[in-house]
């Protein structure tokens, strides 16, 4: 890569971060929250589009690798005494107990752990293709939350995890107002989520523009050919795989610390498919509409909420209808499959929408 | 170079090669003919690991000193010792670009790890360079140059061939194996076919293997041709003597 496009990404990297940090300061603290799932689901987004948009390999285990990095950075960053609290049905094994690493650690920890087991799994799972490796994925995925239900001295079971310490930004506040006098409420650090979607962007665009992302990508294109170049298959799936799955253990350690708690319900599959339509959506092997599409679909998440309450549809009003706003969600994936072009993208499908009814 | 012994493949109860046997030597550009069903693509597919053999054995040595034998090894490990091939029906990488479709072809002498590679450290991006440098290379030979940045689906029929060549010869092959090259072309393109086959055979040192139906393209620059029917292996020769075998005449035309 030449030095001047290099020093516009390490350019561009830094004003982001700086906006990170004023948007921080200055939106409130349900903003900030989103804002902070939003870079969530761009982890999220992004890893399951490595796997899924650039290697071509079906994967519907997502769930299973975020649970993983969630329970591993729950159970590193919570205190001794809140475990004792947690743990009150069956006490937690001991030398877990006290185990107690600084955040980042664990974090990174947790995306250690979910690509440990990613590695595992796809060591005999990627051997199938297609729908096949679809359905094993989805049921290694159900089984890591089914063990995780059970090992009861070690992830609390079904009770989940409770108090698992926040990250706010409640000294950088402080110090704001004692000296600047500007009273604002302190809310959670955007800088760790937002640094961690930075550098994981930054991360798979280097990948895929490398020689090894223009393997994964030749894979998905078609195996055959790309075996006969002297691809070897089995260890470019394995290696996307894996790294695909770090990064969803990244995100589900972000997620455990966001939300404060977790418990196995939240890993079903309907997490995962949540991120499947990032995916769709952004596009497939679409870095810029993966981006586009976490950050829209998490804010039409909030946004929709009001579908789930009464509806006053001006002469009369609705019973409350719980999970209407998913409904919504299906259709927008409908429409985007419908009109979907070769690349995938939304721009290119609102460019579709366009032609389509503009001709007639 | 290539040493064909005695291979036989049987899916269940069907023998699609029977007992087949020929040798490549170096420098030579050897045909393999035969009508439709015949058993030719499984030899391919067998000389590139795709199948394994259900009898006999095929041996590659790309020098006098070393040698291997094929019936143990994968396709992507058969690609590296130097065996390439293209495909009946064009299997490009359809939604990258010219110049990707190439580069993907150097991606088997990559040394560099894949930390290193994303991270761009200095011992990747030279390989990277390099390879960007043959790709390069390859398409200005292969008069592609021009449309390095489309999409490899957007090119013509004839270019795309041509583009799959290039790939293959990314790899750096010492024998080549062509699977019908000249399928749907017309006349005039066959022609310049041929040319192309004797000019990069030149150019790249290959020792060529190639499957084809138009006769043309056999007898035109064959040194040697290989007849196969039902599996079987009916003759072999130079064009001349195959053109004049009364079998090969028999099991192309039949007879009364």
């Amino acid at each position: 890569m030449e030095k001047k496009k290099l020093t516009k990404y390490i350019v561009s990297m830094i004003l982001a971060i700086i906006a990170i940090v004023i948007a921080n300061i200055v939106l409130d603290n349900y903003k900030v929250r989103i804002l902070n799932l939003c870079f969530i689901y761009i982890i999220l987004g992004l890893s399951l589009n490595l796997i899924y948009g650039f290697t071509g390999l079906f994967s519907l285990g997502h769930a299973g690798f975020m649970a993983i990095g969630a329970y591993t950075v729950a159970i590193l960053t919570m205190s001794q005494e809140t475990k004792q609290m947690t743990y009150y049905m069956k006490p937690m094994v001991p030398f877990l107990e006290s185990l107690n690493t600084p955040f980042l650690v664990a974090v990174i920890a947790g995306g250690l752990m979910a690509a440990l087991f990613g590695f595992l799994i796809g060591a005999p799972v990627l051997k199938l293709t297609d729908d096949y490796l679809a359905i094993a994925t989805l049921g290694f995925s159900e089984i890591i939350r089914i063990i995780i239900i059970n090992m009861q001295s070690i992830t609390n079971g079904a009770l989940g995890l409770k108090g698992i310490p926040q990250k706010t930004n409640g000294t950088i506040m402080k110090f704001l107002n004692d000296n600047f006098d500007i009273g604002i409420k302190p809310s959670i650090n955007l800088l760790w989520a937002g640094v961690a979607s930075v550098v994981t962007i930054a991360f798979i665009y280097l990948l895929i523009n490398s020689s090894y992302g223009k393997a994964f990508k030749a894979i998905r294109e078609d195996e055959i050919a790309a075996r006969s170049m002297g691809i070897n298959l089995f260890k470019h799936k394995v290696l996307s795989f894996t790294i695909g799955s770090f990064f969803a253990g990244i995100g589900g350690g972000l997620l455990a610390v966001s939300l404060g708690t977790i418990d196995p319900t939240l890993f079903k599959f309907s997490l995962t498919w949540n991120i499947i339509l990032i995916v769709v959506l952004g596009g497939m092997g679409n870095i810029k509409g993966t981006i586009v599409s976490a950050c829209l679909v998490t804010i039409a998440m909030e946004a929709l909420r009001f579908l789930d309450e009464p509806l006053k549809l001006g002469f009369m009003v609705t019973e409350a209808m719980p999970g209407l706003r998913m409904v919504v969600f299906s259709i927008i994936l409908m429409a985007a499959v419908i009109f979907k072009r070769d690349d995938g993208s939304l721009k290119s499908a609102l460019e579709k929408v366009r032609g389509r009814y503009a001709k007639n | 170079m290539l040493k064909i012994n005695n291979i036989t493949m049987r899916f269940g109860g069907v023998v699609a090669v029977n007992a087949f046997t020929a040798e490549v030597k170096k420098d030579e550009i050897v045909g393999l003919i035969g009508p439709n069903g015949a058993g030719k693509t499984t030899v391919f597919n067998m000389v590139t690991g795709v199948y394994k053999p259900t009898e006999g054995n095929i041996v590659f040595s790309p020098s006098e000193e070393n040698s291997h034998s094929l019936s143990t090894l994968s396709p992507d490990e058969i690609a590296k010792i130097g065996i390439c091939r293209t495909f009946q029906n064009i299997r490009l990488f359809k939604h990258l670009s010219v110049m990707d479709n190439v580069f993907i072809g150097n991606h088997l002498r990559l040394k560099s790890g894949l930390l290193s590679s994303v991270f761009r450290l200095p011992n990747y991006t030279k390989e990277e360079k390099e390879m960007y440098d043959k790709s390069k290379y390859l398409l200005e030979k292969l008069d592609l140059y021009e449309e390095k940045d489309e999409k490899a689906f957007s090119l013509p029929y004839g270019k795309q061939r041509r583009l799959e060549i290039a790939r293959a010869l990314a790899t750096e092959p010492k024998l080549l194996l062509l699977d019908e090259p000249a399928a749907g072309m017309n006349p005039q393109e066959t022609q310049e076919l041929m040319e192309f086959i004797r000019k990069i055979k030149e150019e790249f040192n290959l020792t060529i293997f190639l499957i084809e139906h138009h006769m043309e393209v056999v007898m035109g620059v064959c040194d040697r041709i290989y007849v196969l029917d039902h599996g079987a292996h009916i003759a072999d020769g130079s064009p001349n003597e195959i053109q004049n075998n009364p079998k090969v005449i028999e099991a192309y035309l039949g007879v009364d």
